[in-house]
């Protein structure tokens, strides 16, 4: 299937992100234009978002779709939690920066891996954050 | 499947992980290891991941800890056979994976093993003069 298909999974577990990051390197392989690299890289940014969202997020959801826009084709994947939310993005998007454990290369890194990144927070009411690899 | 297995040749201990890890997985291999390093009385340890198509900051900063809770129980760690998809995508993710000693594949890997623990070539292996 090509541009228009959508799915919506639940992100609960380390096992969701694993599954959703798995959907998006076969959607991947199947559209035949992605490179390995951009598909290693597209999904590596899906397990960092996956992650942030049943870590910090307290469970949510990825939104994959199949995009086409100006003869371009793209893969979106848009994460979405009801969690406590990020009080400064700018913060957190610095490399380093960490609420927990993890090693604080979550947003920043994943930014960088991806050639759109949006992400919109609100205290107290959750983080969506999209991504978007174009070909 | 929810172990990886880790299987000792001679006095190594050989990790070779063949399934894409959620992020339990790769903490009960982390505590096996570290087990199991104590139980062998493994010199060496070497993870093979060249079957792994991703390898994010939770699993990168796991193969750094499992190197260095083997250096801290006198093993020597190396990492083997990371795909350069994968390479390329962790150094523009920010992951350095300093601490981390890589070889290109099992055969190199087990050599660089080789020559740290036994680095004058002595197959007689005494260590009385080791640290």
């Amino acid at each position: 299937m090509g541009p228009g298909r959508t799915e919506t999974f639940p992100l609960r577990t380390d096992e969701d992100v694993l599954r959703v990051r798995q959907t998006v390197r076969i959607w991947m392989v199947e559209q035949r234009t992605f490179s390995l690299v951009e598909q290693t890289k597209m999904v590596t940014a899906t397990s960092e978002l996956g992650r942030n969202v049943v870590v910090h997020g307290g469970g949510g959801t990825a939104r994959l779709e199949l995009l086409s826009e100006g003869g371009r084709l793209g893969i979106r994947v848009t994460f979405q939690d009801q969690g406590p939310g990020i009080a400064s993005i700018e913060q957190a998007s610095r490399d380093g920066f960490t609420t927990g454990d993890g090693l604080g290369l979550g947003l920043g890194g994943s930014k960088r891996l991806v050639d759109d990144f949006e992400i919109a927070s609100e205290v107290g009411k959750g983080t969506r954050v999209t991504i978007t690899k174009w070909k | 499947m929810d172990r990886i297995p880790i299987i000792k040749v001679g006095d190594f201990l050989l990790v070779s992980i063949q399934v894409d890890m959620h992020d339990r997985l790769v903490m009960s291999l982390q505590d096996d290891l570290t087990t199991q390093v104590v139980k062998a009385r493994a010199k060496g340890v070497l993870i093979d991941i060249s079957s792994l198509d991703v390898v994010d900051s939770f699993i990168g900063r796991m193969l750094g800890n499992m190197a260095s809770m083997t250096r801290v129980l006198g093993a020597e760690a190396v990492v083997v056979g990371m795909r350069p998809a994968v390479a390329t995508t962790i150094v523009e993710l920010g992951l350095s994976l300093t601490n981390v000693r890589t070889a290109l594949d099992v055969d190199k890997g087990m050599a660089v093993l080789r020559a740290l623990v036994n680095p004058a070539g002595d197959e007689g292996g005494h260590g009385s003069g080791q640290n």
